[in-house]
């Protein structure tokens, strides 16, 4: 089982907090989830054995549902269109394929005793 | 305005089809920049397509039929008086008086006012219930008179006395067809197809009279009237249709001094001047050679020609026309091309007829049978593009000019000579919008590559719509020949249309994406091939949607079968069949959205529709709800939703039928059904149709004489009328007919096509689904009967399947990690229920909550 952003890919520079959010099998795959970190809401995906965690919060529509969109690849690149509007972001980047001035945040994530974990940088 | 304007005028007497086309030629020359256009309309409306003017009575509007885009005149400056006939001319000053006494100078003048119809001098055919065809106005009557009558009669078996006994069946009257004449359509088709027409006609139940001479209208005894006949017959009759040809409207004309033919007619010359050189007259108000032209096309012609000597261009000559016509009465194919009659020096024909099905088809050969000169098709009319070319373009015969009427057994080649490659590029293709092959080739070369496309660039097709099969088969040529490819797949990771992978999936028995994948795609999928691909599952093997190989392909709205809104959180609609609901089941709709603060609100499609419900909600709700009896209404899907109804015989004074027991019967049959698009339907119990199944892709009206089915209409942003598809049904026959048409349309259409626009792209069009429909034509109507049989034997409620299926439940959660709700979600209340809080009203929350 892969994390998309693992530690070392994060230039090291602030450590991360991580976060145990369920356990892996919770995760149904080419389904999205929604899950809550501290009080943002979290879209996780289970992709190829790999998992994916961007904002919920879509940017168009301005409500939370991209948990809810469909999952798939453009030109092989790994995405979820949103259900309200149809725009595409890509679950690695968060970057919006119709539009890339826009984009949502990525998280990190990895799996860690089949659970999975999300990444966040500490607040001062 | 009178006599001041500075530009010098060009008046318009008549603004029918020709008319309008003339104005048209005007606009396209910027005739404005030169001069003052003004055009007078007697009737109250500005030029409709008469051509197709028996539609008005299978749904098509005034509207509909209009030719004027809104606001065309007055956007090229043309001034156009409705309403005011002229009805004086003063050739010598060149002035003309209107009707409302309008006075105007002109510099030229048109007269394009058509023709009237000619009614027998016969006495009584003036009664009431005595009626003519020719504008709306005259239909509008028809259908009056239509209403209260069982026995209707058409004076004239032509053409268009054809078209009127086709009207007056579609109204349920025993039609009869009353001809002078020894045969039918005297003018387009000889003996043999005369023969065969009738023998056609007869067995759809209308009575052919022919060699009738009317000499009384009285009254009748067991109808109206009796018309008695010369030869001492008589017919009983409740009303009474004249179509016994058409007279150029020229009394205006004649009153002026202007020279007219010996039987009516404004004489013009090759440049469509009359005997004034300031006057000219197009269209079938002129006489040219001695001719009348009843037929648009010649009429388009005249008013070419006569717009470009006006503007100057004096080279250009009306020069005769083709008379070559194909069209479809009462569902009967007749064709007929040149020298119908082979009266030609030294022509010869040769007759193929096939009587077991009614296939009558001939072809006059020159003398030295290396030309076509005319051709006559009834029952099948295949081949007339191929024909009108060959005669219009003088292309050779082949050795064997039977070849081209004898059928094509398979392992024939075909004849030599065929085919839209052969025509010359100067081959008029459309004759109605004088378009050419070689500006057809231009527009596809331009990037024009769909028929419909190529309708509104060129307008060919636009007409009389008999050139459309040509045009479709000289657009795939051109296609193949200019190396254009169509991407027609319907996504990346699909190679294949929609109606391809239907196939695919329905021969190979694939039962899940990834086997469909696997076989036949490439990638992961994504939100354009995996909710088809589920729609196609669910139409072949009816699976539970949520299954779990089958729910990541589903819609957010599939997913969580309700409808998501705005702001992320879902509306439930119960089904509510034909909007038949007992107060008990009222009571649990009001308790459950009390109980959840749900918005609630009745939808077009008589249901109820409860907003706000967050995810986590849904399975609590639809406990309540499946509890209480009810089913899942899949307003979230792509498939069929409600069957609109009114209440029908069983409560409406008016009523014939009973609608609501037809609606629920057809709702609970279809419910469930996926499709390419959402499907609508409504059932009216009388032709006041309180239920607007006009606007429905299947539509249902009762009538004395069973139901009339209509299919593919739809409201939404481009509105249209359904199509009569048949009349007289008993519910048997109804069922079997919508039970083809819906999986004929699920097995053909593209990805989120609806019905109407399916129907549009469809070769063919109506006629082509009925003869697939009622005809079997394809002879797969055993097939499509099955396909739906178990559809319907296997529906299960997906709500029902679902609340009792605590892993499904599972997926209801909110959070993965928490049992909070989604606080993004805020309502406000407006008149005393929820609704979405704006951004603004969503900041100011915040705040408020911050500053607690």
């Amino acid at each position: 089982m892969n994390a998309v952003l693992t530690e070392s890919e994060n230039n090291g520079s602030v450590s991360l907090v991580w976060e145990t959010i369920c356990n892996i099998d919770e995760l149904v795959p080419n389904i999205g989830a929604r899950a809550l970190l501290g009080d943002t809401q979290i879209a996780l995906f289970k992709v190829d054995d790999n998992v994916y965690a961007i904002d919920a919060y879509d940017p168009f529509s301005e409500a939370a549902v991209l948990s809810r969109g469909i999952v798939g690849d453009l030109k092989s690149e790994i995405v979820v269109a949103s259900p309200i509007y149809k725009q595409h972001f890509s679950l690695k980047t968060g970057i919006c394929i119709e539009d890339p001035s826009v984009n949502v945040k990525a998280y990190a994530v990895r799996v860690v005793d089949n659970m999975v974990q999300l990444g966040y940088e500490p607040k001062d | 305005m009178n006599d001041s304007g500075e530009k010098p005028i060009i008046a318009v007497i008549g603004n029918g089809m020709v008319g309008h086309k003339f104005l048209e030629y005007l606009v396209e020359n910027n005739a404005g920049d030169t001069f003052e256009i003004v055009c007078f309309c007697e009737e109250s409306r500005v030029a409709y397509d008469r051509v197709h003017l028996s539609e008005y009575f299978t749904g098509k509007s005034a509207e509909d039929l209009s030719l004027v885009v809104p606001n065309y005149y007055e956007e090229h400056g043309i001034t156009i008086f409705i309403g005011d006939p002229v009805e004086k001319i003063d050739r010598e000053n060149q002035q003309l008086i209107s009707a409302q006494g309008r006075k105007f100078n002109y510099h030229k003048l048109v007269f394009a006012t058509g023709s009237y119809p000619f009614v027998p001098p016969i006495p009584g055919k003036d009664r009431e219930h005595c009626h003519v065809y020719r504008t709306i106005e005259d239909l509008e009557a028809m259908q009056a008179s239509g209403k209260t009558s069982k026995v209707g009669a058409v004076v004239g078996g032509g053409l268009l006395g054809l078209e009127c006994a086709n009207a007056l069946k579609n109204m349920g009257l025993k039609t009869h067809v009353v001809e002078f004449a020894p045969r039918l359509m005297t003018v387009q088709v000889d003996d043999g197809g005369g023969a065969m027409l009738r023998s056609k006609i007869e067995s759809l139940g209308v009575v052919v009279h022919t060699s009738k001479n009317t000499q009384n209208i009285t009254e009748g005894e067991q109808c109206r009237y009796k018309m008695e006949f010369a030869d001492g017959d008589a017919l009983e009759t409740d009303m009474i249709v004249f179509s016994a040809g058409i007279r150029s409207r020229d009394s205006l004309a004649g009153s002026c001094g202007l020279e007219l033919g010996a039987r009516g007619g404004v004489v013009i010359d090759n440049t469509c001047q009359t005997s004034d050189k300031n006057i000219y007259a197009i269209g079938e108000c002129a006489l040219w050679n001695n001719a009348i032209f009843g037929l648009v096309a010649p009429g388009y012609q005249m008013a070419k020609v006569a717009a470009e000597n006006i503007l100057g261009d004096t080279e250009a000559a009306f020069t005769g026309a083709d008379m070559s016509t194909k069209l479809k009465l009462m569902g009967v194919d007749v064709a007929s091309i040149g020298d119908a009659q082979c009266r030609s020096q030294g022509a010869k024909a040769y007759t193929y007829v096939d009587e077991p099905n009614e296939v009558y088809k001939r072809i006059i050969v020159s003398e030295d049978r290396k030309y076509l000169l005319g051709a006559v098709l009834v029952g099948d009319v295949d081949d007339y593009g191929t024909l009108l070319q060959m005669m219009l373009n003088g292309l050779p015969l082949p050795e064997f000019p039977d070849s081209m009427i004898l059928p094509r057994r398979e392992g024939d080649a075909a004849p030599a000579g065929l085919g839209v490659d052969a025509l010359p590029d100067t081959a008029q293709i459309c004759s109605c919008h004088d378009v050419s092959k070689a500006q057809l080739c231009e527009a596809i070369t331009g990037g024009n590559t769909t028929v419909a496309q190529l309708k509104s660039c060129s307008k060919a097709g636009t007409g009389c719509g008999g050139c459309v099969p040509l045009v479709t088969q000289l657009l795939n040529s051109e296609l193949v020949k200019q190396g254009i490819e169509v991407n027609t797949d319907i996504c990346e990771h699909f190679p294949y249309t929609r109606q391809e992978l239907y196939h695919l999936v329905r021969v190979g028995k694939i039962k899940t994406f990834d086997e469909l994948l696997d076989k036949h795609g490439r990638g992961h999928g994504c939100d354009i091939c995996k909710p088809a691909a589920a729609s196609i599952f669910a139409t072949c093997w009816n699976d539970y949607v949520l299954k779990n190989e089958h729910a990541a392909l589903q819609d957010t709205n599939d997913h969580f079968l309700a409808n998501m809104q705005k702001n992320g959180t879902y509306s439930i609609v119960p089904r509510v069949a034909g909007g038949e609901i007992t107060p008990e089941k009222l009571i649990v709709l009001g308790e459950v959205a009390k109980k959840y603060n749900l918005y609630t609100k009745i939808t077009g499609g008589q249901r109820i529709d409860l907003f706000g419900a967050q995810v986590h909600e849904l399975p609590l709700i639809w406990k309540t709800l499946v509890d209480a009896g009810f089913e899942t209404g899949h307003a979230y899907g792509k498939s069929v939703r409600t069957v609109k109804s009114c209440v029908g015989s069983t409560w409406c004074r008016y009523g014939v039928l009973d609608s609501v027991t037809m609606a629920i019967d057809i709702e609970n049959r279809y419910k469930g059904l996926r499709a390419p698009h959402k499907l609508k339907f409504a059932v009216s119990g009388c032709t006041r149709e309180c239920a607007e199944a006009q606007s429905k892709d299947v539509g249902v009206i009762a009538t004395e004489h069973g139901w009339n089915l209509y299919v593919c209409g739809n409201g939404g942003m481009k509105p249209r009328h359904a199509d009569l598809f048949a009349t007289g049904l008993d519910d048997a026959t109804l069922i079997k007919y919508i039970d083809r048409f819906l999986m004929f349309y699920i097995r053909t259409a593209d990805r989120l096509q609806r019905t109407s626009v399916w129907m549009e792209n469809l070769e063919g069009g109506l006629d082509y689904l009925r003869e697939v429909i009622v005809d079997d034509k394809l002879e797969i109507c055993d097939e499509l009967e099955k396909e739906m049989q178990h559809v319907v034997a296997t529906y299960e409620c997906e709500w029902k399947a679902t609340v009792e299926d605590p892993e499904k439940i599972k997926r209801f959660r909110t959070f993965i990690n928490s049992d909070k709700k989604d606080d993004t979600v805020v309502f406000v209340e407006e008149r005393k229920q929820i609704r979405p809080a704006t951004k603004e009203e969503k900041i100011h929350f915040k705040q408020l909550a911050e500053t607690a």
